[in-house]
């Protein structure tokens, strides 16, 4: 078995726990989490597939490595802003469930609007 | 391939927001509304230079940025496709920029409002992401864009940071995640299997085979589920709902079409010979779920906002139903042809009809203080201009002659007679019927003469109503913009037959409300009026709404997600 194809079937894996990941997990934490478990698996395909396409002397195709840093840099801001909605969150409602019906903090009688 | 003349003003068009969004950042909250307003008017100049420069010299308009040509560069590319498309959001965007001036306005001397400093910055983030999704020529920068698409929208949601909306936009934003992982992993394999990203290579060198199946699924559903296509519209009613007006206009006019845009691109421009007549029909009948479920939802809301972002669900359904239709004779190919200008017009007009409708209904949750459908008696006398407004949004989407879904009905029922697929026949005549439906519903409770006295409203910006308006009487009279077309498309709307079809039309439209609305029609008063009928209709009604409610629930919407991937994939290789 190739190296390549070894990082291929490493990141179809991590791609798997990502997505059960994101399923079962009622905790947004967790679903942020999962979501980067996910984006890494997509990440080492990409350089897997960069390795692949190595060819006249370099060790690697450089276009998918430069995309993945730029992928890297997007996943980064969307865990950052996911992160920063969610302690927004807990701030104001003192929980963190995504559940619609969920209570808010504010007390009843209040007007919330 | 090299950069045509006027090139240049696609990158200015990406460019421009965005330098916005940086001075307005830089000079701070007092000057953002003005940053913003020079910013429109310089955007709309340059988008209306485009569309000059595509118009006189009939091609693409391609710039290389660097001067390098695909595949070491990238390209952006401008087509009648991308060029329509954005002019009609410069033209929404700027309407809603008026509306927005008196809600966040900076009131002088009134200290800086960190709401209204944060709207205008993403109203024009998403202005210049749009753009980017339109004129992009590769499949990598197009994931960038619909990135900042989503980085700029989920923050409208929760402008006004109340927990309910942290919450709505936490869900929006994970979900979007999803999607956009599963078109990202679909772009990595195209590169694998390929070599390049760009669109006008890829389609050259895709085939139909395992990859490009797998890729096709991947891509789509991802996009769907930024698009929230049902099943996969869980985080849109309490996104779309709960953001002040002026951003929901936004959420729905503008920021939904990005994906659908992208997924007609891909469906179009990338692999057009590798989807399947089937995998369209099932995009379609995906569709056609959403408008009658949307629909039947829409009327079973209490409140006039939650019943506008359930009629975008349904809206967002007819945006699918012109994939099927687009197919060449053989069914083996996707087509530019009448029906993509019909899908194309059908998305131009929700744009200006849903931004009106929803900045209507801001006004009256504004002038009430509630947006209540059964409380709203009285309030065509009060703000008849506002009431006008969501009356003439609801016609152009109904697809009342002149406007544009009247058109793109007309371009899409055409397809579907020369391709002999009557299904979808029925699925576009009947779907007015559904939208008449919560239109006269709202009317009707507007309409009526107040119990008491007529309440006292707050008065609202005349400047917000106007801009409304205007939005709306564009949408009724697109299909005017759209003369050039060959054929004696537009027919008089006065016709017998005209008339006799909107008639029919709103007279299905008042059954279903008398039938599924939450409080009956008729006799307001009493909860519980009504004969067996009706009894049998709220029963219908309900059980919509407890099948809408499970469908929303994360883990079925994510299983939906991925069987969906399935679906798509085995309908493309079953082929």
């Amino acid at each position: 078995m190739s190296a390549a194809t070894l990082f291929g079937l490493c990141a179809a894996a991590l791609i798997g726990i990502g997505l059960y990941g994101l399923i079962v997990n009622p905790h947004p934490l967790r679903k942020i989490l999962a979501f980067n478990v996910i984006g890494s698996g997509v990440f080492i395909l990409f350089g897997a597939i960069a390795r692949r396409g190595a060819a006249a002397g370099i060790g690697g195709d450089p276009v998918p490595q430069a995309l993945l840093i730029t992928g890297i840099v997007v996943a980064f801001s969307a865990t950052a802003l996911a992160v920063a909605l969610l302690l927004r969150l807990f701030e104001e409602t003192g929980s963190v469930t995504l559940a619609s019906d969920a209570p808010d903090k504010t007390q009843p009688g209040t007007d919330d609007a | 391939m090299l950069t045509t003349p006027g090139g240049i003003l696609l990158v200015l068009a990406v460019l421009v927001p965005f330098v916005g969004v940086l001075v307005g950042l830089v000079l701070g909250g007092r000057h953002a509304q003005r940053v913003a307003a020079v910013t429109l008017l310089a955007g709309l100049a340059i988008v209306g230079g485009a569309a000059t420069t595509l118009l006189q010299s009939g091609d693409t308009v391609v710039y290389l940025l660097g001067g390098w040509a695909p595949p070491l560069g990238i390209a952006l590319r401008a087509d009648s496709l991308s060029v329509g498309m954005m002019l009609a959001v410069a033209v929404v965007v700027c309407g809603i920029g008026l509306y927005a001036r008196s809600d966040f306005g900076n009131a002088a001397g009134a200290p800086e409002a960190r709401a209204s400093f944060t709207y205008w910055l993403l109203l024009l983030a998403v202005w210049g992401s749009l753009n980017l999704v339109f004129v992009s020529g590769d499949l990598f920068t197009l994931y960038v864009a619909l990135e900042l698409l989503t980085f700029s929208g989920v923050p409208l949601v929760c402008l006004d940071g109340r927990g309910e909306t942290l919450r709505a936009a936490l869900r929006y934003l994970l979900f979007a995640l999803a999607g956009s992982l599963l078109y990202l992993l679909g772009a990595v394999l195209l590169y694998g299997a390929y070599g390049t990203l760009d669109i006008a290579l890829l389609a050259e060198r895709i085939r139909p085979e395992p990859v490009a199946w797998t890729v096709s699924a991947l891509m789509t559903v991802g996009l769907l589920a930024k698009t929230a296509l049902f099943p996969l519209h869980l985080w849109l009613p309490p996104a779309h709902a709960g953001a002040p007006a002026a951003a929901s206009a936004v959420l729905s006019a503008l920021v939904i079409k990005g994906s659908w845009f992208l997924v007609v691109r891909l469906w179009f421009d990338v692999m057009p010979g590798v989807v399947t007549l089937s995998a369209a029909q099932l995009l379609a009948g995906l569709g056609a779920a959403a408008i009658v479920v949307g629909s039947v939802v829409a009327l079973r809301q209490e409140r006039l906002k939650l019943l506008v972002a359930y009629s975008t669900i349904a809206q967002i359904g007819y945006l699918f139903l012109m994939f099927p239709l687009a197919f060449d004779a053989a069914g083996s190919t996707l087509v530019h042809g009448p029906a993509l200008t019909g899908g194309l017009l059908q998305a131009v007009s929700h744009a200006t009809a849903k931004a009106a409708m929803f900045m209507a209904a801001g006004l009256i949750y504004a002038a009430l203080g509630h947006d209540r459908i059964a409380d709203l008696a009285g309030v065509a006398r009060a703000m008849p201009i506002t009431v006008l407004t969501f009356a003439l949004a609801g016609l152009a989407l109904m697809g009342v002659v002149p406007s544009g879904a009247y058109l793109a009905k007309k371009l899409l029922l055409d397809a579907a007679d020369s391709s002999g697929q009557w299904g979808w026949t029925m699925v576009l005549q009947g779907g007015a019927v559904f939208t008449a439906g919560y239109v006269v519903l709202v009317l009707a409770h507007a309409l009526r003469r107040p119990p008491g006295p007529v309440p006292p409203v707050k008065p609202v910006s005349r400047l917000s109503e106007f801009a409304a308006l205007a939005l709306a009487v564009c949408s009724l009279l697109l299909a005017f913009a759209a003369l050039p077309l060959p054929g004696k498309l537009i027919s008089n709307p006065l016709a017998p037959a005209e008339l006799g079809a909107t008639l029919l039309v709103f007279l299905g439209g008042a059954a279903l409300a008398l039938g599924l609305s939450r409080r009956s029609l008729l006799a307001p008063g009493r909860a519980a009026a009504g004969g067996p009928l009706r009894r049998v209709a709220v029963t219908v009604g309900v059980a919509f709404e407890q099948a809408d409610q499970e469908i929303r629930r994360w883990p079925s919407a994510t299983l939906g997600l991925l069987a969906l991937a399935a679906l798509f994939g085995w309908l493309l290789a079953a082929h």
